[in-house]
């Protein structure tokens, strides 16, 4: 050593000169970091603040309560709790098996790879559709179907309190519909990234066994990447629940508890959308309540997933 | 590769036409038989026209270097090489008599018939019994008695029954790396094939493993013919009878391994395994 480097002084300036120079990145960088911290805590400080006279006054009766009229200044969030996690719930139902069809579709290769590219752009490009324009059409397109077919099922099984009516066109269906349809992006990308990460030689040693391409799919792939599809589906819960504008436009706003899909409901999102301009007083403090509530709850569900995925990383990782 | 030249017909009509039962004798010579086979990745000639004849029950090693086509041809013997896209064959392979290509054949109930090893073992992500379970329950046997009896039996030809009899159902993930490949040795006898093909089933090894699983295929070879692929010699001394060595997509020499090994014919053979080359 030191031979070849007889000019050690010059070196060693121009070491601590590239020390330097990342030395304000690093600054700037977590600057940045330290700051959208900082924002989730102000955030959630501003929200806790706001709802803290509606907190002090309801209490625990705020989440039980099952009335809202700001007239006469009685706020119960319960149905839109409910509905809140119904509609999310039934979105799920409807895009977790279509989402991970298609992911199943897009990572085995039953086409040929530039078509699956295709359609994996196209239905990324789903989640790049913005929330009103999904509430437009559900108004144009889904809530028209949801009353005629509606009608037709609480005809017939209206004796079934899920399918009771009178058929509305905005209900809680037609909000689940329409977020089922906003969530599918998230499913089947999370859905086939877990797929495409199972080792090709588990493929391989299930085909050499004698298994057919579906006893392979069913038996080993999807099992092998059933976390990551479960941390697709709490994801996207997450969403739903989050999900604010469709939804306002589309599910009726209706405080009233009921069984039936065909009534219309609310979700506390959208209870805050369509609520916050005209309120004033305790009922400001009450949608800040009903907001803290909503953090809560994505929060814990989007920590769930995850925490989940990270799980599932792990375990893959232990197969290659 | 029409089936009238075979001793054996095969019915057209049967669903599993490929019957390699307990009817043939331990020394027959020409159990597998290679005849005239080329392979081709689209157009590259993978195997110029191979022709070689394997005994029953006995254990063939193939030895050769990297991308000799030993490899291809092992995988030929189970048609796995079909999952690649744009291969094809010309001349053939036949079984106890049977074309393997015959097209009465049925691939899954060739492979049933078929047990394979590959170079980093792969264990499905469930129990240490449903590893070996998997092959039966995709063949429609649901029996618990016979589950319980399998997984025993082939645990046992694996030498791992001891290691694991109280962790049955744990997963087979947390097994070390000799105790997965010995498992995945087990689960390709479940099915109680004929032919155990095994394509450098120790590279990912530790030597003590490594021993582990020689002696296991020394053991093996009573109830299965074996064929294996190994860059490592003294693994082919010490496991097998036989040896054909491969060069450049050509059976050059295929004798008892102690020929191979001791008194070569051909002058490439000696220089491989001299290390010459390779």
């Amino acid at each position: 050593m030191g031979g070849h480097f007889s000019n050690t002084g010059a070196l060693s300036t121009l070491t601590q000169e590239y020390r330097r120079r990342p030395d304000f990145f690093r600054g700037a960088c977590l600057f940045a970091c330290i700051l959208t911290v900082l924002l989730l805590v102000f955030i959630f400080g501003e929200i806790l603040l706001k709802a803290w006279p509606a907190i002090h006054k309801f209490g625990f009766g705020f989440i039980t309560g099952t009335q809202w009229s700001p007239n006469r200044e009685v706020f119960g969030v319960l149905p839109v709790l409910i509905g809140t996690i119904a509609s999310s719930f039934l979105a799920l139902l409807v895009a977790l098996p279509l989402g991970l069809a298609i992911a199943l579709f897009l990572s085995e290769d039953f086409l040929p790879d530039p078509l699956r590219q295709v359609i994996r752009f196209v239905v990324e490009l789903l989640a790049a559709i913005p929330s009103v324009v999904y509430g437009l059409w559900g108004i144009f397109v889904v809530i028209p179907l949801v009353q005629q077919y509606g009608t037709i099922l609480s005809a017939h099984f209206g004796f079934l309190p899920l399918l009771a009516g009178p058929a509305y066109g905005n209900s809680l269906l037609t909000a689940s519909l329409v977020l089922a349809l906003m969530v599918l992006p998230t499913i089947t990308a999370i859905s086939r990234s877990s797929l495409v990460v199972v080792p090709y030689s588990l493929r391989e040693g299930s085909y050499a066994l004698g298994a057919t391409r579906w006893e392979t799919i069913l038996r080993v792939i999807l099992p092998t990447a059933a976390p990551g599809i479960v941390a697709s589906a709490i994801l996207a819960f997450g969403r739903a629940m989050g999900e604010t504008m469709a939804v306002a436009m589309l599910i009726g706003n209706s405080q009233r508890l009921s069984w039936s899909l065909l009534s219309p409901s609310n979700t506390l999102s959208a209870l805050l959308a369509n609520q916050f301009a005209e309120a004033d007083g305790i009922q400001i403090s009450a949608l800040m309540y009903a907001a803290l509530l909503l953090v809560a709850l994505t929060l814990v569900v989007n920590l769930a997933g995850e925490m989940v995925l990270r799980q599932t990383q792990r375990a893959t990782a232990g197969l290659r | 590769m029409s089936t009238e030249e075979h001793p054996i017909q095969i019915p057209n009509s049967t669903a599993r036409p490929l019957e390699l039962t307990d009817d043939f004798s331990p020394g027959e010579t020409n159990f597998i038989k290679v005849d005239n086979f080329k392979f081709f990745y689209g157009k590259k000639e993978a195997l110029h026209g191979i022709n070689l004849e394997i005994p029953s029950r006995r254990v063939i090693s193939f030895i050769g270097p990297s991308g000799c086509g030993k490899s291809t041809l092992l995988r030929n013997f189970n048609r796995m090489n079909e999952l690649i896209p744009g291969v094809r064959h010309e001349g053939d392979i036949t079984i106890h008599g049977t074309s393997i290509f015959d097209p009465s054949v049925e691939v899954i109930a060739l492979r049933r018939r078929i047990g394979m090893v590959f170079q980093k073992s792969n264990p499905f992500p469930m129990s240490i019994y449903e590893n070996i379970v998997y092959p039966l329950r995709i063949a429609g046997q649901g029996d618990r008695s016979v589950h319980d009896e399998t997984v025993e039996r082939c645990l046992c030809s694996a030498a791992l029954w001891d290691e694991v009899k109280d962790r049955l159902h744990d997963s087979a993930l947390g097994l070390s790396g000799g105790q997965m490949q010995r498992l995945c040795i087990a689960r390709a006898i479940a099915s109680s094939p004929e032919i155990l093909l095994m394509d450098e089933p120790c590279s990912a090894l530790d030597p003590i493993a490594t021993a582990k699983v020689e002696e296991l295929i020394i053991e093996l070879k009573k109830d299965f013919t074996i064929v294996i692929v190994t860059h490592n010699m003294q693994q082919a001394s010490r496991v097998s009878e036989l040896t054909a060595f491969f060069y450049l997509g050509n059976l050059v020499e295929f004798d008892e391994t102690r020929k191979i090994f001791t008194n070569p014919s051909k002058l490439q053979t000696e220089e491989y395994i001299t290390g010459r080359f390779g």
